[in-house]
């Protein structure tokens, strides 16, 4: 059986979990002493051999990703932080950065050191004001303790980090589109390559990491690449956010090995809510295709999310019982990759427009057969066509959701409407003896 | 018979010489933040919607000014992101998430309970200039579903009733605290500029984690549950226990 194993949410039940005095009473700072002791490259490589895949939803490996960056670039290197959480489902950096943000404080300290950047930046999405504030404070507090700035703690190594945020736009979360929001421009994908770490920020040499990922790097200093790889599976290594919403008894933040299952979580979270089953859930964020009940079982790792069909992505667990329409809550991620679509690519530009036409007509009983296959199709011509993986994210909940519950959605134009009742499926209902609808 | 040809947007209100000096030594430390002047332009745009609740043609011109662009460049970046708004908005901006998880937990019902509880549709403002009302995407809480947002500040678990009762305590000034957040609600204008990079000192207000967030650790913590330590060799817990 697995278990939870909490560090990075250690410490969020103190109350004053977010200042830095707690942080330090905690243990905190100590792996950045450490890490200023070391050699750079040897963080690097501590990095890649604890087997740290990127927290963000893509998993590329962390350690991997800072090596990258061109020894012979003249350049200025940059550091920056995605904290542009928006993910449909996500929901682990935000509690993180509101509990305890100075982790994060000292985890890009620690990474800046690493790949010798002196700039480091931590993108946040705007509509998060009091996490805003907690970064804010996190980066005074630490500059004044001498964190951050010139020769810190007697090091030699000097660091500015500006919290820097969004103004509301989704895919912003993508890597280049950050950059480019960041430099002052509309938040459009650049084409990769060249990929940040050769050409990012100002075109320099940037490394581009999640959260969660450089959260996770403190724990590593302090405690070896061994102790990190110890957890997880053998190729998905170490712990992470489960984030369990929807319809279960207790939702929230499970912090567990990669590779525990749903069902495992399922029974921390105290089960789907009384008198109800399990319908279908996303493993990692509304870009990843849907399970169903025959997954629970499946090790939520890297590998055999994908082996099953799916996507680990930020492992947010978004659970929908049987009192749900597949096809409402299809037609609203669509038309939310619609409204976020930047529209630089035409096959995500217009391929989520039409797919919202046609499954709104679809969820209002006027679709017939042939739009299931109209929808497939379009898919075919969104997967893989644009800049980045925006579109790739839409064709997911599509595609998945018509494999599965195919019937169901005949059944909306046979039956001439939703056989679904709103009501039954929210927060209020009252609870009812599971017979579905 | 001659129909109206649509003008451009309205400019707005004038940015008066006061505010504009104002603005310009607060643009300068924003601008001083960076490595390359144009990065200051997100920012510089929550600064001038710090001034007047929103982006008027004053503003894009101000921003525009203070980093020798054109009013056209920032006009295309402006358009490009929901937060910025090109017309007033109410003393308190009520987001209520319509995304799937949200609306199927009840933001459907509490969105359009809302609608009609202010006589106002999507992106509208109350006829006392007090609440300005949008669905909103993913708000990166829906371990709190459904969830509310008034001037981005959290208020989770809503339910119709709790929300109708948010808005109207808004509307006559009655005291109204966020879930996950400072102590009270600031307005509009005092959010836009903390988003510009100006901290009002309230960081330490509010809870460090809601209830939700800590489900995880108060179960591990009653079960004995821990990540292993370094160095415990094969006693150490990997996260696995016998069955």
């Amino acid at each position: 059986m697995t278990t939870l194993t909490p560090v990075l949410s250690k410490h969020w039940d103190q109350a004053d979990s977010f200042a830095l005095e707690t942080y330090r009473r905690n243990g905190g700072y100590e792996a950045l002493r450490k890490a200023l002791r070391m050699a750079p490259d040897d963080i690097v490589e501590m990095v890649k051999a604890s087997g740290l895949r990127g927290r963000g939803g893509a998993g590329f490996p962390t350690g991997m990703k800072w090596g990258f960056l061109p020894k012979d670039n003249p350049n200025p290197r940059y550091l920056v932080v995605n904290a542009d959480e928006s993910e449909p489902g996500t929901c682990k950096d935000i509690p993180l950065m509101l509990a305890n943000p100075q982790v994060l404080i000292e985890g890009v300290i620690i990474a800046s050191y690493a790949i010798n950047c002196n700039q480091a930046f931590i993108y946040v999405r705007g509509e998060v004001l009091h996490v805003v504030r907690r970064l804010q404070h996190a980066v005074a507090e630490a500059r004044a303790a001498g964190l951050i700035g010139e020769n810190i703690l007697g090091s030699g190594f000097d660091l500015d980090i500006v919290v820097h945020t969004g103004a509301g736009a989704y895919i912003c979360g993508e890597e280049t589109a950050l950059l480019d929001s960041l430099e002052g421009y509309r938040g459009q994908p650049r084409l990769k390559p060249p990929f940040p770490a050769v050409a990012g920020l100002y075109a320099s040499p940037t490394v581009v990491n999640n959260v969660e990922s450089i959260a996770s790097v403190p724990g590593i200093v302090a405690e070896g690449a061994e102790w990190f790889s110890g957890m997880g599976t053998e190729k998905s290594k170490g712990f992470g956010f489960f984030s369990l919403s929807g319809h279960v008894v207790r939702p929230g933040q499970y912090e567990a090995p990669l590779g525990i299952t749903l069902r495992e979580l399922l029974d921390m979270a105290g089960g789907i809510r009384p008198g109800h089953r399990l319908k279908f859930w996303t493993p990692g964020g509304s870009s990843t295709p849907i399970f169903t009940d025959e997954h629970l079982d499946v090790p939520l790792d890297f590998e055999s999310v994908g082996a099953a069909g799916s996507m680990l992505g930020t492992r947010a667990l978004q659970i929908f019982d049987e009192t749900t329409c597949v096809v409402r809550a299809t037609l609203r991620w669509i038309e939310f990759y619609a409204h976020e679509s930047c529209g630089k690519c035409t096959p995500c530009r217009e391929g989520n427009y039409w797919m919202v036409q046609v499954l709104d007509r679809l969820e209002h009983g006027k679709g017939t057969e042939a739009d299931l296959d109209k929808l497939l199709d379009i898919c075919d011509n969104l997967l893989g066509r644009s800049f980045c993986a925006l579109g790739d994210g839409a064709a997911s909940p599509v595609m998945s959701s018509i494999k599965y519950f195919r019937e169901e959605y005949i059944e909306h134009f046979t039956g001439g409407g939703c056989p679904f009742d709103p009501a039954r499926a929210t927060l209020w209902a009252e609870p009812t003896g599971g017979k579905g609808r | 018979m001659s129909t109206p040809i649509p003008g451009p947007q309205p400019r707005g209100e004038r940015l008066g010489d006061d505010a504009r000096a104002r603005l310009e030594v607060d643009a300068k430390e924003i601008i001083s933040r960076y490595p390359r002047r144009r990065s200051a332009l997100l920012p510089l745009l929550h600064l001038v919607q710090s001034e007047q609740g929103y982006v008027s043609a004053d503003g894009i011109d101000f921003c525009a000014d203070q980093l020798g662009i054109t009013a056209a460049e920032v006009t295309a970046v402006v358009t490009f992101y929901t937060m910025y708004k090109r017309r007033p908005v109410g003393e308190y901006h009520v987001g209520v998430c319509t995304n799937t998880l949200c609306a199927i937990m009840g933001g459907d019902q509490i969105f359009a309970e809302l609608k009609e509880h202010l006589g106002v549709g999507n992106d509208e403002t109350t006829a006392d200039g007090k609440v300005t009302l949008e669905h909103l995407e993913c708000n990166a809480a829906c371990d709190f579903a459904p969830v509310v947002m008034v001037n981005w500040e959290f208020f989770d678990n809503q339910t119709p009733e709790s929300a109708k009762k948010l808005v109207d305590d808004l509307r006559v000034g009655a005291d109204v605290r966020p879930t996950r957040g400072p102590d009270s609600v600031c307005t509009w204008k005092q959010a836009s500029r903390v988003l510009a990079g100006f901290p009002d000192g309230r960081a330490a207000e509010g809870v460090q984690a809601g209830e939700a967030s800590l489900r995880g650790l108060r179960l591990a913590r009653e079960r004995g549950w821990r990540a292993p330590e370094a160095g415990a060799g094969d006693g150490g817990n990997t996260g696995k226990e016998a069955s």
